[in-house]
């Protein structure tokens, strides 16, 4: 049977002024259906740089490894593929599109996805209904569909914004780019619950924190330490309790 | 010689006709090849001076320059210029004072009174061939020129500072001159120029400059701009920036009754850059014109550009500023600033700010204002205390304040300063 | 009319038996010879039935137009055009019967399908808020009621077919009001004191060579007058399309909106695809008295040429208009992505104290095409204001610049302009050029212009595309983001077409 998500030896390098340099040295992860992940790892380990490359990032170039979604090479496909296909990237950094209304915007995905799934399109007030429904769920102010994507939005608000993307895209794996970041409490539980709302046998998540909080309510399977481009060490959730209590220095003078 | 052929004017001849006879009688006597002033000389035949319906002299209109009978410039003893000079020198402050100067003489260079540099090259030019089709004020240039010196800082080398001083001096009749200054810098090497034109009566001063920046080098030219009030002057800057290079200019323009300041810079490797900022401080019936063309060549290349004209009397101040961006130069980053402020009702500002793009990887932008003194700063000024002049001056200091922090050499700069500061004290007075 | 979304039912309640899409199949016309001379001049004044005086000003149009050279300073190369080997006149034949749309040009008909569109969601959804006034609903996205739109705003039409004015719909209802909507030709005939008093008046006949061209030739366009006070009870639209081979259009439109009137006029225009180039010249003119507003929209799709760049329109327009009263407004609104080369500049001369100017643009180019098209914005009167916002996409092998005046005269104290270009590129074989003029002569007036040069985002399109966006999709999402300043602008019906329209314009020009 094929995995679910399965990474293996990937090496990905960016152009940096002219010459690529290497980030990815070798990511080996394996995430069944239906399970939670977490990632943890100094600043700059790479931990971004996995989450564009899971989706498609040009910037980045592939040079080493494969990535299989359920049987398929995730690599070979465009981004939008990707996203029909179920992967969804939370930005740590969302990108803001002037001009381009936030409902508008939502739509347009919504229906492009569910057009390459063979499910029916959403005509204007089905998709509101269930934009807005999705929006109260997650105590955001409907007032933010009518705006412009990400403009003017704050760090929270705009975490959010992903947020009620992903549940309105329904993916099958999710990647959360420290999405817990910049938010209040509440936000924080919000996050929580849009990933518990999508929990099921064929969803998995790859939560990539810095902070036990949002683990806590989220109770990872397995957490991940990335350090220098690869996975250095995989244990349960009490791995991120130890990370949190010891820092990163033992687990990288360890691994050097 | 005769004008046929030339666009006809309003007199029926050719409107460098004054020009093209004096090369004529001249011709023999001047220095170097005369087959290549003649190619200029034919070129001024067959176009004449540009009138305004050619787009790159809408704003600025030539006709003083035919207007006008000039006589070529006459010989100024060194014994005459000295005390004037010194004089100059003596409001630089001892590190400009002492530092190597090339002093010109209504356009020739004069020996005695330069005083040369160590580490750099400084050789007399006659003209040298150049492609058809030439700016026509360097056309006029390359016919009429006396005299032209070369500078060359060797690769590597730091050829430090380096005053260009011109001295004008026309009491009885209308004269011309049309000196020539080429830099040169080898790789890595640098080097900073303070250019500062003065003199009395009426002249025509038409200088051309050509710059190139080999490598990595890098050099910064400043120009104090203070022809005599019924001078007209122009200077032509040609540069070429290599990969690496940069080329930082900045003039001021305080003199002259019809001025133009033109810099055509080339980015021709990665990574070059190229400053081109200036302001102009005008009052009377003065026109200053800062024309600029930069041409992104290559990629990565950066161009700034921050000009600000400052507006009394009936002065009309002229920006003409475009950013040419080639399909090869991807990744330029291009940026271009003019903001006008017109301080009488008869004042008038003419910008043309323009972009020319063929490459989709840029980032260029530009902007201009225009606006008076707000007089909302104005009247805090005057809540606190502060006189109407000197809260203007204040305003009006903070105003070209962007631009004149541009000057990187701080030396030059503080002349830069201190011309400023004595334009005003003539205002007020 | 919306240039396209109507088109078809245009040409369906119009009966238009004698007019076809399909660019192969013959059109009885009646041709004047080709060629330009007094004669011509003539028979086009006979067949109007126009009075002497007219045709003196057209003939002192044609001696002026013959001194003029056309002009050379637009960024725009296009071979000398042979203006003997022109028609300029050209009018369809009435035949009976109307015709099924299965002789349209299939080709013509799939752009239309595709902007056929659900018309209602794209609205609500695109978050296009019609301007205050403008007869059509606002969109609530918070409001399920409202994303059922109430009927369309009615919208009073003149069809302009090859210079011709064939039809013109809801006469009855403006007469009413006191509105005159009528094609100019008839103007001449039923009101010639008013066409007399203000034709040329803002666009001299010898004002520039095409429109000297023009003011010779011209054979039909629309005529509208506002009296005093009225506002105009519906919005007035245009559709002007030329059809037959080797005619040039030379509509002439004259607006007048007296004191405290208000109106706002559509313009929409297509043609065939030929592979050879056509002439289009127009002038409008437009004056606004005391108080009074003219609000002019155009969607410009003529036919653009093909992929190699053959065939389409040759687009010389000139546009004016004069603030002749205190606080009059003029706001010219525009869409261009058609014809081969487009010409034009808006202009407004602000003459009333207190008037205001506005110019919203947006020009898309792909494969060939060439645009130079800006505004003038004359400031002569005290507190006078402009507003420039100028979108330029370039696209293909397309070059398309902005090129754009304010001027400030003396007497233009308090005077005010903001300006903002804005430019994007498409790939790298196009060009886009920002040529804006300032002239100020007055130092209370305040002058603000910035631009901006750039290319659509990878962050933006990766983001989209994560989404599940195809790239194009990303990219028409993106560009109507960035024109959305002028979209906004436009009347609703016009803006949800716009935003289509960008994103066929576009097709092509990424992947
Ligand atoms: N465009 C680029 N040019 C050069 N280096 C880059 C570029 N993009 C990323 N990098 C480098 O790649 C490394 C990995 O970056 P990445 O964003 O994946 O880190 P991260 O693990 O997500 O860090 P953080 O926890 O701070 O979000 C960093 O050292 C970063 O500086
Ligand atoms: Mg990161």
């Amino acid at each position: 049977m094929s995995q679910f998500l399965s990474i293996s030896g990937l090496r990905a390098t960016i152009d940096d002024q002219g010459s690529p340099k290497e980030i990815l040295r070798g990511v080996d992860l394996e995430i069944p259906a239906g399970e939670v992940h977490a990632i943890m790892g100094p600043n700059g380990s790479g931990k971004s740089t996995l989450s564009y490359v899971l989706s498609g990032r040009e910037d980045y170039e592939v040079t080493g490894g494969e990535v299989s979604f359920e049987g398929r090479d995730l690599l070979a496909m465009e981004p939008e593929e990707r996203a029909a296909a179920g992967v969804f990237l939370a930005f740590q950094a969302p990108v803001e599109l002037p001009g381009v209304n936030n409902a508008n915007f939502l739509r347009t995905a919504v229906n492009a996805v569910r057009r390459a799934r063979n499910e029916p399109e959403l005509d204007a007030v089905q998709f509101l209904k269930a934009a807005r429904a999705e929006a109260k769920r997650l105590s955001m102010d409907a007032e933010m569909l009518k705006r412009n994507v990400n403009v003017g939005f704050s760090g929270g608000e705009k975490k959010r914004n992903e947020v009620l993307q992903m549940a309105l895209l329904q993916p099958r794996f999710a990647i959360l780019d420290e999405t817990d970041s910049g938010l209040d409490i509440d936000a924080l539980r919000v996050v929580a619950e849009g990933v518990k709302a999508l929990r099921s046998p064929s969803f998995s998540a790859l939560v990539i924190t810095h902070h036990q909080r949002l683990l806590d309510y989220l109770v990872p399977d397995r957490v991940h330490v990335m350090a220098r481009g690869r996975i250095l060490k995989s244990g349960g959730p009490e791995l991120a309790h130890q990370l949190e209590a010891q820092g990163y220095a033992g687990f990288l003078a360890e691994a050097a | 010689m005769n004008a046929i052929g030339g666009r006809p004017s309003p007199a029926g001849g050719n409107n460098a006709s004054g020009f093209l006879s004096r090369y004529a009688e001249l011709r023999d006597s001047l220095p170097g090849d005369v087959c290549v002033r003649d190619v200029a000389a034919a070129q001024l035949e067959r176009e004449g001076l540009p009138r305004r319906e050619v787009e790159a002299w809408k704003y600025t209109n030539l006709r003083p320059l035919w207007d006008t009978s000039f006589a070529g410039g006459s010989a100024v003893q060194e014994a005459d210029a000295g005390p004037v000079l010194d004089a100059l020198l003596s409001t630089l402050g001892d590190e400009n004072a002492a530092s190597a100067r090339l002093v010109f003489l209504n356009g020739l260079l004069s020996d005695g009174l330069s005083r040369l540099p160590g580490s750099v090259t400084i050789r007399r030019t006659v003209p040298q061939p150049l492609p058809a089709g030439l700016h026509p004020m360097l056309a006029l240039n390359q016919m009429l020129s006396a005299d032209g010196v070369a500078i060359e800082v060797p690769a590597g080398l730091d050829g430090g500072r380096l005053l260009v001083i011109g001295l004008g001096s026309a009491e009885h009749a209308p004269a011309d001159w049309h000196a020539r200054v080429s830099i040169a810098l080898g790789a890595g090497a640098s080097l900073s120029v303070l250019q500062i034109d003065q003199g009395t009566g009426c002249y025509l001063s038409n200088a051309a400059i050509t710059v190139s920046v080999a490598e990595g080098a890098s050099l910064r030219h400043a120009r104090l701009q203070r022809d005599a009030a019924s001078a007209m002057s122009f200077a032509l800057v040609h540069a070429q920036i290599a990969e690496r290079g940069s080329y930082d200019v900045f003039n001021l323009a305080l003199g002259a009754t019809l001025a133009r300041f033109e810099v055509h810079a080339r980015l021709v490797g990665a990574q070059a850059a190229v400053h081109v900022n200036g302001a102009q401080l005008l009052d009377g019936e003065q026109v200053a014109d800062l024309t600029s063309v930069i041409s992104h060549d290559a990629p990565n290349c950066n161009s700034r550009q921050t000009v600000k004209n400052v507006l009394q009397g009936r002065a009309r101040g002229v920006f003409q500023g475009k950013i040419v961006v080639a399909r090869p130069a991807q990744k330029t980053d291009g940026y271009q600033m003019n903001q006008a402020l017109l301080l009488s009702e008869q004042a008038e500002i003419d910008a043309k700010p323009e972009l020319e793009i063929y490459a989709d990887d840029v980032k260029c932008s530009h902007g201009a204002t225009v606006g008076a003194l707000d007089e909302e700063q104005l009247f805090y000024l005057r809540s606190r205390g502060v006189p109407v002049p000197e809260a203007r001056a204040m305003l009006v200091q903070a105003f070209l304040l962007d631009a004149i922090e541009l000057v990187q050499d701080e030396p030059f700069r503080q002349v830069l300063d201190d011309a400023i500061a004595t334009w005003w004290a003539g205002r007020a007075a | 009319m919306p240039a396209v979304a109507e088109t078809i039912s245009t040409v369906e309640t119009l009966g238009q038996s004698t007019y076809k899409w399909g660019f192969e199949t013959a059109i009885e016309m009646e041709l004047a010879p080709k060629g330009l001379n007094e004669d011509i001049i003539r028979l086009i004044s006979e067949r109007k039935g126009e009075p002497e005086w007219l045709l003196d000003w057209r003939l002192k149009a044609f001696a002026s137009w013959q001194t003029m050279k056309s002009p050379g300073w637009g960024k725009i190369g296009h071979p000398p055009i042979d203006f003997q080997d022109v028609h300029y006149y050209a009018a369809p034949k009435k035949k009976d019967g109307p015709k099924s749309l299965d002789e349209v040009d299939p080709e013509l008909l799939r752009t239309y399908e595709k902007l056929g569109i659900p018309l209602k969601e794209q609205a609500i959804l695109a978050g296009v808020e019609p301007p205050e006034g403008m007869g059509a609903a606002a969109a609530d996205i918070d409001d399920e009621e409202n994303a059922q739109r109430p009927d369309r705003p009615r919208v009073a039409v003149d069809a302009v077919f090859d210079s011709v004015s064939v039809a013109t719909t809801f006469r009855k209802t403006l007469a009413e009001a006191g509105v005159i909507f009528c094609p100019i030709s008839e103007a001449v005939r039923e009101h010639p004191e008013l066409v007399r008093q203000y034709l040329g008046t803002v666009v001299p006949a010898g004002d520039n060579f095409y429109a000297a061209l023009n003011s010779a030739v011209f054979t039909d366009g629309s005529f509208v007058f506002i009296p005093k006070g009225v506002k105009c009870p519906m919005e007035l639209s245009t559709y002007f399309r030329i059809n037959a081979r080797n005619t040039g259009q030379f509509e002439r439109t004259l607006i007048i909106a007296e004191e405290g009137a208000s109106v706002s006029y559509l313009e929409g225009c297509t043609a065939p695809m030929r592979d050879e180039n056509q002439l289009h010249a127009a002038v409008v003119e437009l004056v606004a008295l005391d108080d009074a507003s003219i609000k002019y929209s155009t969607v410009q799709n003529w036919y653009p040429g093909d992929a190699e760049g053959r065939g389409g329109i040759y687009n010389f327009v000139t546009k004016r208009g004069a603030c002749r009263g205190a606080r009059a407004k003029i706001s010219w609104t525009q869409v261009e992505t058609g014809s081969a080369i487009t010409w034009k500049y808006p202009s407004c001369i602000l003459q009333g104290e207190g008037s205001v100017g506005e110019f919203y643009s947006v020009a898309v180019t792909n494969n060939h095409q060439q645009a130079d098209t800006g505004t003038k914005m004359i400031h002569i009167g005290k507190n006078t204001r402009s507003t420039i916002v100028a979108k330029t996409i370039s696209a293909g092998r397309s070059d398309s610049t902005y090129r754009g005046l304010v001027r400030v005269l003396p007497k233009a104290s308090g005077a005010r302009n903001f300006t903002q270009c804005d430019s994007l590129l498409i790939g790298d074989q196009c060009g886009a050029h920002t040529v804006p003029y300032i002239e100020n002569r007055n130092m209370s007036a305040k002058v603000e212009h910035e631009a901006t040069t750039s290319k659509i985002s990878e962050d933006q399109l990766f983001y989209c595309r994560s989404r599940g966006l195809a790239e194009e999709d990303a990219v028409g999402l993106i560009v109507n983001g960035f024109c959305k300043d002028v979209l906004k602008e436009l009347p609703m019906e016009f803006a949800v077409e716009a935003q289509k329209l960008l994103q066929i314009s576009l097709e092509g020009s990424v992947g």
